[in-house]
């Protein structure tokens, strides 16, 4: 009778493990026929060859990041991705800061730039600018021994009153003067005119490194702008001219703010009547304002050719970054490289699984039919859910990854040989196959349970916390860590519940892995290996209560239908 | 029946026993001068000889050329950045060479990327091009780091909490450190390259050698409760029994879990040369030997020795004053 129901619970088992098995064949199935997915997970750039950009954020010392910046930043860098014609690619963060493009193939220069740039465009009032050459007169150079002795310059007179507008020259103070007249642009970069305080003023160079300015603070930015085109300029008889511009459409905010300045900066005289656009730390062209711009439609100028005209009308159409990037990392790998790369990691898995077969059969001889199965249906499994979540959450599988499941076949054949050894110790006591195996199943799961939470616990907490490699690899040992513990409950446990029926296993024949005798237990007919037997009684009887005081209701009945029978 | 069972049948008897407890000082002293002599190894060679992860620099690959020949790829960075700039040409799996110059911009990268393309006579997509910011190699690490700071707080209280005993936890960790530092000195000591996937190989042996750990702890934890009240064995002597009855488990765990590992760093090596999969597989090579190691000959030991103070009756679980009775016939139920 309890034999009966020990079968039935181990059919049933398996059962839940084929159903679980066929919703997951099921769901990717699925996605194959409606959603163009694939049978086979998606590969990683390492794998598949294709360049991979991580971008690192440039921020000014002591100030954060904030999440809502660096989404902002992804939503910017995928459209402008996208927008280059590049399909499949993805964007991404990384460890909080970092963002990851990775781009198929090998992309093209012009779309290396157009990711990289951070598209940080300004509007600023120019409160003094000169020729570099011309400074470098008055101030001497900063640095070198070849710098001209400075002559002494007049201080710039300490400011009278705080600035009221963009346009004061309150702005300015003896520091930046002396900044304007000496710094290089070189240095100037160096401080870091691109992540500079957009409410303070900035001394700053033009694109060419011609001119040097001290501007006010930011009066509009890329951000208030609605729509930008490229196109040719036309002169001011309404000729089309060979001059290529960007034409800007700001938002109602944008409108307001520039009609505003260029309202104030047209009746200002001499370098103050200049408008200085800077885009990414450096003045691309500082018009001067003729008149107020009231429609929220300016032109922007300065040497633009039609690549670059139309490449920062797409930047600043969908959107200036809100924080500089600089590369901190490109690397492409050739599709031949990936391959090749696959390639060892599928040989290298293959002899792997190979060697710890053979090494099981050495050991567990019939035995190591059920390891077999196990890992075989183990390797099924992760490969559905790793297919699955490719899918579904577009999960890539890397080398790193790749590893990690081969570094996992050593880790899912430990469970079965925690239990087989489990069992073998029950045998040693002098339990019957059927009861051993229940007995050896309630110690042995304590033991994989706890290993196995280790173990995902180390995969998740890298998960979250590390970057880059480390969490594909953490991934896969993560998703095998779960799949073992399923596949040793569902598949390893009721198929060796069901083995032990069978008159080859239940009579300990000496290939079965699980002979008595050769475990060291003394044989004394079938009759005498019931726990009433008055040599094991003791022994039994410590053990059995020891398991008992851990078991839940459920496993004592488990443990004594099937031990006490 | 293989001969490792009958061993593993008198471990489990007691009938051969392997003094793991008693002869601590010996295996202390011999992790100690292991240890000691792969950090002074490492020290007297000047630290770590770190990956260009953490150097900053670029790297091309050139995969299948003509001619697999170092010279070419020297003199073409040389001519087109400058001499002495290519600092490092090695031919990786036979059949690709690997060129490691100093940081590049984009430009130059990009510019010598086809320059070696044409110099080895192969399609500029046969040659992978690869620039990596200085900081790349030390924010990995530092976010490692990170996580393996978090990790260990977090799976001490599991251990603890699991095991009910704080001792255990610390055993295992010490245990885990020892295997970390270890595998890490290795590493310095034969001047193997530190790039990212070997940290990555690094981190996975602290989730390694703390199941082996627990996988021992469990049966200690086992032998050493109420169920054993009756034996006369000293708490030391429970241990001991414990270990050696999960010695053969101990060894088939690590064997299987050795031999994957194996297979990719002799495939890694053998067709890919040095790179992720070689890198991975080295460290933890190392690591799950010495985790093989700590368990039976640091973690166990260690533990014993924690709760060394404690009385006999209390090690082992016992109320102190409530006597179990106990008849012949069986169990108290």
């Amino acid at each position: 009778m309890s034999t009966q129901s020990t079968a039935r619970r181990a059919v049933r088992a398996i059962t839940w493990l084929l159903i679980i098995t066929a919703s997951l064949v099921a769901l990717i199935g699925g996605g194959v026929i409606w959603d163009k997915q694939s049978w086979t997970p998606k590969l990683a750039l390492d794998l598949e060859g294709g360049t991979e950009i991580i971008l690192a954020p440039q921020i000014q010392e002591g100030t954060q990041l904030t999440e809502d910046q660096l989404a902002q930043a992804v939503g910017i860098i995928r459209q402008r991705v996208d927008s280059a014609g590049v399909s499949e690619s993805e964007v991404a963060t990384q460890g909080g800061t970092n963002i990851v493009v990775s781009i198929p193939g090998t992309p093209d220069q012009a779309t290396l730039d157009r990711i990289r740039s951070s598209a940080k465009l300004e509007f600023r009032a120019v409160l003094l600018t000169d020729a570099v050459a011309s400074l470098e007169a008055v101030g001497g150079t900063a640095t070198g021994t070849d710098a001209t002795p400075a002559p002494t310059v007049t201080p710039w007179p300490a400011p009278t009153a705080s600035p009221t507008d963009g346009s004061d020259t309150n702005w300015i103070d003896d520091t930046i003067y002396q900044s304007y007249l000496k710094s290089t642009c070189d240095e100037l970069d160096a401080a870091g005119a691109n992540v500079a305080d957009p409410t303070k003023p900035l001394i700053v160079c033009s694109d060419d490194g011609l001119y040097k300015y001290v501007l006010g603070p930011v009066e509009v930015d890329g951000s208030m702008i609605a729509n930008a085109q490229g196109n040719y300029l036309y002169g001011s008889n309404g000729v089309q001219t060979n001059e290529w511009g960007v034409y800007l459409t700001f938002n109602g905010e944008g409108t307001k703010a520039f009609s505003t300045v260029t309202q104030r900066l047209s009746v200002l005289t001499g370098a103050r009547n200049q408008f200085a656009i800077v885009l990414d730390g450096r003045v691309i062209s500082a018009p001067r304002t003729l008149a107020a711009i009231a429609d929220g439609k300016p032109v922007i100028s300065g040497s633009f050719t039609e690549t670059s005209a139309k490449s920062l009308s797409d930047q600043l159409k969908f959107g200036a970054l809100p924080i500089g990037f600089e590369v901190q990392s490109s690397d492409t790998v050739t599709p031949t490289l990936g391959v090749a790369q696959l390639q060892s990691g599928l040989i290298a898995g293959a002899i792997g699984l190979l060697l710890v077969i053979i090494y099981s059969i050495v050991q567990y001889r019939a035995l190591a039919l059920v390891t077999i199965s196990s890992l075989l249906v183990a390797f099924g499994f992760t490969y559905l859910v790793i297919t699955y979540l490719s899918a579904a959450n577009g999960y890539r599988l890397s080398l790193a990854g790749v590893a990690g499941l081969i570094v996992a076949i050593g880790i899912t054949a430990d469970s079965f040989i925690v239990y087989f050894e489990r069992v073998r110790d029950e045998l040693r006591e002098g339990r019957t196959l059927a009861s051993a195996v229940e007995s050896g199943w309630a110690r042995a799961v304590r033991t994989i349970v706890v290993s196995d939470t280790v173990n995902l616990l180390a995969a998740v907490v890298l998960f979250v916390l590390a970057v880059g490699n480390v969490r594909g690899f953490a991934f896969t040992l993560g998703v095998t860590t779960v799949v073992d513990l399923l596949v040793v409950v569902l598949f390893t446990h009721p198929l060796l519940q069901l083995l032990a029926r069978t008159r080859f296993f239940a009579s300990g024949h000496p290939w079965s892995g699980l002979n008595p005798k050769s475990l060291g237990a003394v044989y004394r007919g079938r009759a005498k290996f019931v726990v009433d037997s008055t040599v094991t009684g003791a022994e039994l009887g410590k053990v059995s209560k020891e398991a008992r005081k851990r078991q839940t209701i459920a496993e004592r009945r488990a443990a004594d239908n099937g031990g006490e029978s | 029946m293989s001969s490792i069972t009958q061993f593993g049948n008198r471990l489990y008897t007691g009938e051969t026993s392997l003094n793991f407890i008693g002869r601590r000082t010996l295996w202390y002293i011999i992790s100690a001068v292991a240890i000691a002599l792969a950090v002074g190894v490492t020290v007297l060679r000047g630290g770590f000889s770190f990956g260009i992860e953490f150097r900053g620099g670029s790297e091309f690959q050139i995969s299948n050329p003509a001619q697999v020949d170092t010279s070419i790829a020297t003199e073409t960075v040389n001519t087109e950045i400058g001499d002495g700039a290519a600092s490092r040409v090695t031919i990786v799996g036979g059949n690709s060479v690997r060129v490691q110059t100093d940081q590049l911009t984009t430009e130059e990268n990009d510019a010598l990327r086809v320059k070696l393309a044409d110099a080895y006579k192969v399609d500029v997509n046969s040659v992978t091009a690869s620039f990596i910011g200085a900081s790349w190699g030390t924010d990995i690490t530092s976010q490692a780091l990170r996580a393996l700071a978090i990790f260990v707080a977090l799976v001490s209280v599991v251990m603890a909490l699991y095991f009910r005993t704080w001792k255990m936890s610390v055993a295992a960790i010490v245990a885990m450190i020892h295997d970390l530092v270890l595998t890490a000195a290795v590493y310095g000591a034969f001047g193997l390259e530190v790039t990212p996937a070997a940290v990555i190989g690094l981190l996975t042996i602290l989730g390694y050698s703390l199941y082996d750990t627990v996988v021992v702890f469990d049966k200690v934890r086992e032998n050493t409760s109420v169920a054993y009240d009756e034996s006369k064995r000293t708490f030391a002597d429970s241990v001991n029994l414990a270990v050696n009855q999960t010695l053969v488990r101990s060894i088939n765990t690590s064997i299987v879990a050795i031999l994957p590992v194996a297979a990719i760093l002799f495939i890694g090596s053998m067709l890919l040369g040095a790179g992720t999969l070689r890198d991975i597989a080295l460290s933890l090579f190392v690591g799950i030997i010495s985790g093989a190691y700590s368990t039976m000959f640091i973690a166990a030991p260690l533990y014993a020795q924690l709760r060394e103070g404690e009385s006999e009756s209390k090690k082992q679980g016992r109320p102190e004053k409530v006597e179990i009775v106990r008849n012949s016939s069986g169990a108290v139920r």
